[in-house]
């Protein structure tokens, strides 16, 4: 498809779209299909047409993730902007009958609230507005703009120099500057290089990439051409966790489509550039996470990390040079690419730009996906966008970074989210999860869990994470059955100092952050478990 | 030496062997074919056996120490025949949290079977996942592939039943 089939492919459906009067978007993810969306859509289908709407008055439509999961399903109607929660088979007739009058009252949901006025997004733009199995509906929403204007405008200096002035770092946690990684691979020597997504999104609590890939897989796979253009490499592989089978079936399509608009595979828009995207399947290993330890089982070998350097920039996939991103990092690069470098550093703070999704859970009233700029505050996002903690209880701690992070108690709430300070805090960024814990929650169990998922994660390759990590969690268990001595607590305490220095990999690295960071913050409870002192 | 790696046959002329030969030919029959094979031989057969193993390895011309190894070393594969029935009960943060180690209690006194298990008379496997990503609807348990929100002890005890009605 070249840039003029493009445009004239975004008029179509836009003049489409805007004949029709009105449009009901049902949302399709994982979390609304398991709330039975599917159902849902079909008894709005049957409700217009007992009501008289031809396809042409209204339109009932599947779309990716709107975002507040925890009031599922959701629908919202174009363009009038009502949204609904926790709509039942049993409301379709009444939401099509209320489409030119006032919204109904029972199950409306106030689109004015903050959970959806305070946020800023730039990656999930689409989510819940487009149906991400249409290729059309992403064209319209100026989709693979950026990938022909770079193929046709740019030179691969230029798109990475623009990469680097918009300062995008790595969204999968480490922070590390993009436009960095882009150039490095771009001058090392030896070919053909790779582009990986990194769709393993192990940590648990966290699912802005599944939600990223069900709602607009497309943005990945233009923001993946793109990296290849800039870097000079011709094959593509996104490796996904097999536990997203939603996911994965709307990659497959993604690629499909694309591959038959000659948007990927050979020649794409009428250039001579030439890019193949390949799916892999993980299998249930975190540390695949680990950009290593993922290269290798894309080879189809056990996920364990190797020393670096050198880094894949230099010698990954093959022994190959290798870019690997995050999804949230190659969803962001179309809009950089389509409004300049510029237009994205003015957002966010000195050192981390742009937005940050973040997956909210645990004890909150609104649990789901949020995008907000980076440096606002955890307070605003708990309080003000997740509406705070549900039954009257008060707020314990927020728990980022999954098993990487740590716990941030109330103290610290007014702390603008970045990179910087959130790893000043003991925790860090990580991939976005967001677990809110209220005061019932036992920060000694939340550590334990945490140790008991490094434990059996562990890949065993190097012995003070294998080892260590088991030790600690049976001197955790010591704790949680309140029969710990002092000495525990010592032995724990410089076993966290030990793992952390002598592991290869960030899984057995950042493994000891959450007992460091709950006993930073929340000592006298592991201090009450003493066996005859504060315990029983 | 390397006498293994001649045999190429499939173990037995079940026709859902030609599902596993095409995955692996549409990987060029390279060792990097490896995970995704396993993955299609979990799915046509339920679980990974010794002669499956065995064929994946001389079809790759990987040493079967090796297939092995990565079999073992990936959580989503198991070596077990399953159940009938599946129950996966997602154990990531939020649904810990929400109350996870609960509805495993209960499965534990109902059925008498602990995460990897699978009941004596072959009806329900329990399993944990590490976590579906559907945090907003804490906790998640998934039965036979239907993904559950919002999961209640008495929701999954009714479920259970539901799914295989010998339970108590």
């Amino acid at each position: 498809m070249l840039a003029e089939e493009l445009k004239a492919v975004a008029a179509e459906e836009r003049s489409i779209r805007d004949s029709t009067t009105a449009r009901v978007n049902v949302c399709g993810a994982a979390g609304c299909q398991s709330l039975e969306s599917g159902a849902l859509k079909t008894a709005l289908m049957e409700a217009t047409a007992t009501q008289g709407y031809g396809p042409e008055s209204c339109a009932i439509r599947s779309v990716g993730c709107l975002g507040l999961c925890g009031a599922g399903p959701l629908v919202s109607v174009e363009p009038s902007g009502v949204l609904y929660q926790r709509v039942q088979v049993s409301d379709a007739p009444d939401i099509i009958a209320a489409l030119n009058g006032r919204p109904v009252e029972r199950i409306h949901l106030p689109s004015t609230m903050p959970f959806f006025a305070r946020q800023k997004r730039i990656v999930l733009e689409n989510s819940g507005r487009i149906d991400p199995e249409r290729l059309e509906d992403y064209i319209a929403a100026d989709g693979y703009l950026a990938l022909t204007t770079a193929l046709s405008e740019m030179t691969p200096a230029e798109i990475i120099s623009a990469v680097h002035k918009s300062g995008l770092r790595g969204r999968g946690g480490a922070g590390y500057p993009t436009g960095l990684k882009w150039s490095t691979v771009a001058k090392a020597a030896g070919s053909p290089k790779t582009v990986i997504c990194n769709a393993d999104e192990g940590d648990p609590g966290a699912f802005m990439d599944r939600s990223v890939l069900e709602s607009d897989p497309h943005r990945v796979l233009e923001g993946m051409a793109i990296a290849a253009l800039a870097v000079g490499a011709s094959e593509g592989y996104i490796y996904v966790r097999a536990e997203y089978p939603l996911a994965v079936a709307r990659l497959k399509t993604a690629i499909r489509q694309a591959e038959r608009q000659g948007l990927l595979g050979n020649n794409i828009c009428g250039s001579h550039f030439n890019f193949r995207v390949h799916l892999r399947l993980g299998a249930g290993a975190f540390v695949c996470g680990e950009e290593t330890a993922l290269i290798a089982s894309v080879e189809g070998k056990r996920g364990t990390p190797r020393p670096r350097p050198p880094y894949p920039a230099e010698s990954g996939l093959w022994g190959l040079p290798t870019l690997i991103n995050n999804v949230e990092t190659y969803a962001n690069i179309a809009p950089i690419l389509r409004n300049g470098g510029d237009w994205f550093s003015a957002i966010g703070t000195d050192h981390s730009k742009g937005t940050k999704v973040f997956a909210l859970a645990g004890a909150i009233r609104n649990a789901g996906l949020i995008e907000v700029p980076m440096g606002i505050t955890l307070r605003d996002i708990v309080f003000e966008i997740g509406g705070g903690i549900p039954d009257g209880r008060a707020f314990k701690a927020v728990q980022t970074g999954g098993p990487s992070g740590g716990c941030i108690p109330e103290a610290f709430l007014d702390t603008p989210v970045d990179y910087e300070t959130l790893t000043k805090l003991g925790s860090i960024m990580g991939s976005g999860g967001m677990i809110v814990m209220d005061e019932t929650s036992s920060m000694v169990d939340v550590a334990r869990y945490f140790m008991e998922f490094c434990m059996t994660e562990s890949c065993g390759k190097c012995i003070p994470c294998r080892a260590g990590t088991a030790q600690m969690h049976q001197l955790l268990g010591r704790f949680a059955n309140r029969n710990a001595t002092r000495a525990d607590l010592a032995l724990l305490e410089s076993l966290c100092d030990l793992v952390r220095n002598t592991s290869l990999c960030g899984l057995g690295q950042s493994a000891p952050n959450p007992v460091t960071s709950t006993l930073r913050y929340f000592r006298p409870e592991y201090e009450a478990a003493f066996a005859g002192e504060g315990g029983e | 030496m390397f006498a293994y790696l001649k045999k190429c046959e499939p173990p037995s002329d079940d026709k859902r062997w030609k599902i596993i030969a095409a995955s692996m030919r549409k990987l060029g029959n390279e060792r990097h074919a490896l995970i995704e094979t396993l993955h299609s031989l979990q799915q046509t057969f339920g679980y990974l056996d010794k002669s499956g193993l065995t064929y994946v390895a001389a079809s790759l011309k990987i040493p079967l120490s090796q297939v092995y190894g990565a079999a073992t070393f990936y959580n989503h594969f198991t070596m077990k025949p399953q159940g009938k029935h599946a129950c996966i009960v997602c154990t990531g943060t939020a649904c810990h949290i929400k109350g996870a180690p609960e509805l495993l209690k209960l499965i534990a006194a109902l059925e008498g079977i602990r995460p990897g298990e699978t009941t004596p008379d072959g009806e329900m496997s329990l399993l944990t996942a590490r976590c579906f990503g559907a945090c907003g609807l804490a906790p998640v348990v998934v039965m036979d592939g239907n993904v559950l929100g919002r999961v209640t002890t008495e929701i999954l005890q009714h479920r259970l039943r539901e799914a295989v009605p010998s339970a108590r």
